[in-house]
């Protein structure tokens, strides 16, 4: 793979950051964009912008198909079965937030239990924290090892007659750990437990296949897969859409208004309420032709050689202690340099042109259980290359330097 | 910009040994200040006599260099000053930070203007501003017994 070609397709490398060649180690928090996605979005609204499955005139019809054409898209991309199993969302986070509140309004009742895991973001433990609030259940979490890994004996062992819904994350967002999801499943499948997946870390980095997996929800966050913000998927099994009552309401989600009564259709569109961030998910059809033309497998294995080169090399320097030691594992690196706090450890690091995350990730329960309040993480794309891992140390060092380590 | 205008000597020394970094026997006001963008956390402990002036003041926490040197510098510069004074530290400590570059108190020695002026550099880092003041926002907090924490979000 020609990671300099790839790297090319993406204009924000042509900056200059801090005077400096940037060093994008963020993707786990934001990928950056290829021209294609840039482009198609001007030119949708150059030439064929008007609102969806509204109006009759031409240029509706145009944007509608664009928009839906991206929906069978994505369908193909995850293997979903129906395309009505495609609903579009803002982010992950709604995706998550629409299940919890319609599966939790329907089927959760005082007492019940709810799983999660140690590792999760906070966007996949908040809205079941509204719904334990609110219907008096209970949120058990299985435990992560100090490897930051959770074994799937440890969710095994949680669950019982009450347990509703296992909501587990694919890869973790701090350790990188790959949580053995079709395992899960078939563990679930046994008791006819539902299991969502927050998939935020799956989508961009392994090649998921919704019929293979079989989960019964899957939560994708589009801006992560070199796509527009604004853009999130959530994957519903057809036999859930059918049974769980709509999200929000408004237009365009009805069927039959009445002053006594209304009516709603099927998904996807019961789940699209109001006006859609059409543009966005128009320019995420040219994410997915990126990502289908480099490819997902070479994508793979691709980060798996910089990543364990970045592992390798970061380990040498031992005032650096990394987060985590998982078995299977994504392109994410936590970490904790002695004596520097992470914030400190980002800005120095920015002046010298990489960008890292320095912070709790939104999970401050994990940081909690791996007895750090903060750490630094470097996260890698596609377009990460052994250079750029060579320039995180350096820069690793200068910190070590500043601080008279 | 060099990074080591923001670490300047005097900052990373209050930031690695930071001063009044305890909690005090005796205080009659207190409060704690959180930054959810970065989870600082700050406990400011504090002594203020009824002649309104700052007898004793320390502070408790966890963050970055830059907001653990603050809430050093802090408390080093206050203590002992009347809370009117403090006061016009304190606005002039975030005017620096906001404004001008330099500090413009009669009342403070040229060793405590030094020190109070290795924070300048955080001027240039509008992220870490808030690093910064976090501290000062939190002994505001206390001083003026406002309820709640003191939120840099808020
Ligand atoms: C594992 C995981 N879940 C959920 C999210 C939330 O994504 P978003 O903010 O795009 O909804 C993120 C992104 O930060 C994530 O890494």
């Amino acid at each position: 793979m020609d990671i300099k070609e790839i790297k090319s397709k993406f204009p924000i490398f042509k900056n200059k950051i801090n005077g400096k060649k940037l060093i994008y180690l963020d993707s786990a928090n934001s990928s950056q964009k290829p021209k294609t996605v840039i482009d198609r979005i001007s030119k949708f609204y150059s030439k064929e912008f008007s609102n969806i499955g509204r109006s009759v005139h031409s240029l509706a019809v145009t944007a509608t198909n664009r928009f839906e054409e991206t929906r069978d898209m994505m369908q193909k991309f995850i293997n979903a079965k129906h395309r009505e199993e495609i609903i579009f969302t803002k982010n992950a986070t709604e995706a998550i937030n629409l299940i919890a509140s319609t599966y939790g309004d329907k089927f959760i009742k005082e007492g019940d239990e709810i799983i999660i895991t140690e590792l999760e973001h906070h966007a996949n433990y908040v809205p079941w924290h509204f719904i334990r609030q609110k219907k008096g259940a209970i949120i058990k979490f299985a435990k992560c090892n100090d490897k930051g890994e959770v074994e799937i004996d440890e969710i095994k062992k949680l669950i019982t007659n009450k347990t509703k819904i296992i909501a587990i994350t694919h890869l973790s967002n701090v350790t990188g750990a790959i949580m053995p999801i079709k395992k899960i499943v078939d563990l679930a499948n046994e008791k006819k437990i539902p299991v969502l997946v927050d998939g935020c870390q799956g989508a961009p980095h392994l090649k998921i296949d919704m019929q293979e997996l079989g989960c019964d929800f899957y939560a994708i966050s589009c801006h992560k897969m070199y796509g527009p913000t604004g853009v999130g998927v959530l994957y519903a099994k057809k036999k859930w859409l059918d049974v769980l009552p709509p999200y929000q309401g408004g237009g365009g989600m009805i069927e039959e208004v009445k002053k006594d009564h209304i009516t709603f259709p099927g998904s996807p569109t019961k789940y699209e309420a109001g006006t859609l961030q059409t543009a966005e998910v128009v320019g995420f059809s040219e994410s997915l032709k990126f990502i289908e033309d480099v490819g997902i497998k070479n994508i793979m294995e691709h980060e798996k050689e910089i990543l364990e080169y970045g592992l390798d090399e970061i380990k040498k320097n031992n005032s650096v202690k990394i987060i985590g030691d998982p078995k299977v594992r994504g392109s994410i690196i936590s970490f904790t340099i002695k004596g520097i706090h992470p914030h400190d450890i980002a800005t120095i690091l920015d002046e010298d042109g990489v960008a890292i995350r320095a912070g709790h990730h939104c999970c401050q329960i994990l940081h909690e259980k791996m007895g750090v309040v903060a750490s630094a993480r470097a996260s890698l794309g596609v377009y990460n290359s052994k250079e750029d891992i060579d320039a995180l140390s350096n820069a690793i060092k200068k910190c070590n330097k500043v601080f008279n380590n | 910009m060099d990074i080591k205008e923001l670490y300047q000597e005097i900052v990373l020394d209050h930031g690695k040994n930071p001063r009044n970094k305890n909690k005090l026997k005796s205080f009659n006001k207190e409060a704690k200040g959180h930054n959810p963008l970065c989870g600082d956390k700050i406990h400011i402990f504090l002594k203020l006599d009824n002649d309104k002036k700052v007898e004793d003041i320390s502070f408790e926490g966890e963050g970055c260099a830059i907001s653990i040197a603050s809430a050093s510098i802090m408390t080093e510069t206050i203590k002992g000053k009347e809370f009117n004074v403090a006061k016009k530290i304190l606005e002039n400590f975030l005017n620096m930070l906001k404004e001008s570059s330099k500090l413009r108190i009669n009342s403070l020695s040229e060793d405590e203007n030094t020190t109070m002026m290795s924070l300048s550099g955080v001027k240039r880092f509008p992220m870490r501003v808030k690093c910064a003041t976090l501290a000062w926002h939190t002994f505001m907090h206390a001083a003026e017994e406002k309820k709640g924490t003191a939120n840099t979000e808020k």
